[in-house]
């Protein structure tokens, strides 16, 4: 699958190296995710921006490693591209997570 | 807008596989670009082509042994009509979902990971028939195009 990750401060940034997240690859994603974020921040950021299309299997995929974060930690999306957006838009799983438009966005979020 | 011919036929067929399937809606996706399918619809239809793909891998060949996915995808100047076809179980009650989406619930625990499927078909395309023949399930995906957009 292919995941890398860094340290932005205390913010962890995993950026995905894949242009698709869907259902061939959904399990492998969750388990990739579980291994970075195992010992990480309070705060991740899942890095979209080569991600050319997902499918609900890599939808629910993202989800679940939200999940796995626990109440206390966060995940937060950056860099989605439009048809990745109305993935999100048209599930309205875009009130549940924080999409931003680049990752300097995210990092530079007086929120966070 | 480019002139599209008359109408233009793209088939693929290929083993129910997450892997094969993955590749094939891949293929599918560029080919209708390439044909001239309106940039402003090849989101909707590459999502819902996705869905309704990957709906006849985990369920029409559960427990059994995956056969082939057909999918015929008709492309003219109005619109885009996708056929897909395969061998496997009918659905349930030989009935499409009604598309209901799972609720987002009330915590992040309560989330859904699954259960968009059938809506996001239903909330993308301008159509959709299902039937049961010889055997065989067929889908049909109709996404007409707005002249005006």
């Amino acid at each position: 699958m292919g995941l890398t990750s860094t340290s932005h401060g205390p913010i962890q940034v995993i950026t995905v190296h894949s242009d698709r997240i869907d259902a061939a690859m959904a399990i492998q994603f969750k388990e990739d995710m579980r291994a970075e974020t195992e010992n990480g921040a309070d705060r991740v950021v899942l890095n979209l921006s080569g991600v050319e299309f997902i499918d609900s299997s890599g939808l629910g995929a993202i989800v679940a490693s939200m999940k796995q974060l626990g109440k206390d930690r966060r995940l937060d999306l950056a860099g989605p591209q439009p048809v990745v957006q109305k993935v999100f838009r048209l599930t309205r799983m875009d009130t549940v997570f924080r999409l931003f438009e680049t990752l300097d966005d995210a990092l530079s979020d007086p929120d966070a | 807008m480019k002139p599209i011919c008359n109408e233009t036929c793209l088939e693929l067929s290929f083993p129910a596989t997450d892997a094969e399937a993955s590749a094939g809606i891949a293929r599918l996706s560029s080919g209708l670009a390439n044909h001239g399918l309106p940039p402003d619809k090849s989101d909707d239809v590459k999502i819902a082509l996705a869905e309704a793909i990957n709906n006849v891998v985990e369920h029409a060949y559960k427990g059994i042994a995956p056969a082939k996915v057909q999918v015929t995808c008709r492309l003219d100047r109005n619109r885009l009509d996708i056929l897909i076809s395969d061998t496997g179980h009918p659905l349930p009650g030989l009935q499409m979902p009604d598309g209901t989406p799972a609720p987002l619930g009330k915590t992040t625990q309560d989330l859904p990971e699954g259960g968009f499927g059938w809506f996001l078909i239903h909330q993308l395309t301008s159509d959709i028939q299902y039937e049961r023949r010889d055997g065989c399930n067929r889908l049909s995906l109709r996404f007409n195009f707005d002249k005006n957009a």
